[in-house]
């Protein structure tokens, strides 16, 4: 396992945070307030809790874990919707398993399956329109949900639809986009952010190009950053010697994974199916616009939104739930009030302790870390 | 969901519908391949390349090397296990 031991060599890991140390002297503003850097994807966040990697870093640099989890930002008003769809008899529900333990205003899905409602886990969104060649005389309705990793398999697989003129089947479509996410984190007034570490697996898809205004507008360096640990420890380490040049620049640390112009296909894929919905809602931080697509008129005989009467009522999260401000990075996960008492990963009141991917909960499960920097 | 998880093509399914048989830790399960084909790479001359999977679909080509790194990474987080759940769930007739 050669491979993945250079990415895990703790040799290079305390070189790297020692070099991190190094460059965060020469920032002036350091020595005001801590720097902090945003990891928007929740893959990073896990990986951050799991292996450490803030324990290794020196005082001035804080990470502030985004909203990059598409199962962590689902309000609890779009889980009631799903609920209702599960529970018509004539629907059968399929979703991500990431999506069944979500608390809603009423009940989880996963709850609503034990209730008696037809409410299937698949892994793909092709396997629920296979569902729904089986069972002609049943709706199946799909749940989509992601950002642009996800959303050119949804897209896909309504184009399938279409061209085989299956009339039983609708998405639900939840997707989000990430640009104008990351634009409203950086218009927010509460957050001070210094620099971001971009999404792997997102940008994959849309490449490196649509980060461009984060650089030039905004002023803030990016990097867009691998999964292992190394990967985040030398992304961070590229954002703080931006900042300490004085630069800000869109850089690419994932380069074996991401393309400059992102994936063609799938970008096709997605604007044939996809356009932008004026706003959309998410846990915690509110109405943001342009931030969910919605299915174009072209496609609507698949859009579940349509096709079926939806509740579709805002419910504000409950009094004690302090999501919006962990993902705003106002407070960290344990300041919460509920936080390991009535919130547990077994029992979530807010979505960032339902996936793993989530702050609270990767906060819960590694709290003790054993992570890298105690290697 | 929302990490890929690296497989192997080891057959063409349909070359028409771009669907191919990946093998994922162990696990065959037909994956779309409409993604990372293009009239340089047909599907037949993809048998045999590592690719990123994402919800049944390949998302990226990626080198053997890459896939061990990222296979190493993901089998110490639990969605992994539950992804693999899920994919071999699905991947029985
Ligand atoms: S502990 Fe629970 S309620 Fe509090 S912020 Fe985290 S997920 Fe939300």
């Amino acid at each position: 396992m050669k491979y993945v031991d250079e990415f895990r060599d703790p040799a290079k890991a305390k070189a790297l945070a020692a070099d991190i140390t190094r460059l965060v002297a020469r920032i002036p503003r350091a020595r005001r307030r801590p720097l902090q850097i945003m990891e928007v994807c929740g893959g990073h966040t896990h990986a951050i809790f799991r292996y450490g990697i803030q324990q290794m870093l020196p005082e001035e640099v804080e990470f502030v874990h985004g909203p990059g989890c598409p199962v962590c930002v689902l309000p609890m008003g779009r889980v009631d919707d799903c609920v209702a769809l599960a529970e018509r008899p004539d629907v059968i529900f399929t979703t991500f398993g990431d999506a069944m333990r979500v608390p809603g205003s009423r009940k989880s899905l996963l709850k609503a399956k034990a209730d008696g409602a037809d409410v299937r886990m698949v892994y793909s969104p092709l396997d629920a329109l296979a569902l729904a060649l089986k069972n002609p005389d049943r709706e199946v309705v799909f749940f989509g949900l992601g950002f642009e990793t996800t959303m050119p398999s949804s897209a896909m697989t309504l184009i399938q639809a279409r061209a085989q003129g299956v009339r039983n089947f609708s998405l639900f479509c939840n997707h989000t986009t990430i640009i104008p996410t990351i634009k409203a984190m950086l218009d927010s007034p509460e957050l001070q952010l210094d620099g971001f570490l971009g999404p792997g697996h997102v940008s994959m898809v849309i490449g490196t190009r649509p980060y461009a205004f984060i650089a030039g507008h905004y002023r803030r360096p990016i990097t867009i950053a691998g999964f292992e640990p190394l990967d985040v420890l030398q992304s961070t380490w590229m954002v703080l010697k931006q900042l300490a040049e004085g630069r800000c620049e869109v850089e690419n640390q994932y380069g074996r994974i991401v393309p400059e112009n992102g994936n063609a296909r799938a970008l096709a894929a997605i604007a044939e199916v996809f356009e932008l919905r004026e706003f959309f809602e998410w846990r915690g931080l509110g109405s943001i616009d342009h931030s969910g697509v919605r299915i174009r008129p072209a496609y609507a005989a698949y859009d579940a939104e349509k096709k079926f009467h939806m509740p579709n009522v805002r419910i504000a999260d409950p009094k004690s739930c302090q999501c919006g401000e962990v993902l705003k990075g106002v407070i960290k996960p344990h300041e919460c009030k509920v936080f390991g008492s009535a919130c547990t990963p077994e029992t979530p009141l807010g979505s960032l302790m339902v996936s793993t991917e989530g702050a609270c909960a990767a906060y819960y499960n590694y709290g003790r870390v054993e992570g890298l920097a105690r290697v | 969901m929302c990490l890929g998880i690296p497989g192997r093509i080891v057959q063409v399914i349909d070359a028409a519908e771009q669907l191919a048989m990946v093998e994922v830790a162990g696990i065959r399960r037909p994956v779309n391949i409409s993604f990372i084909c293009d009239d340089l790479r047909p599907p037949e001359a993809c048998v045999g390349d590592w690719v990123l999977v994402h919800v049944g679909f390949a998302m990226s080509r990626i080198d053997a090397d890459e896939a061990a790194r990222t296979l190493a990474v993901l089998q110490e987080m639990e969605d992994m296990q539950s992804e693999l759940e899920a994919m071999r769930a699905s991947a029985e007739p």
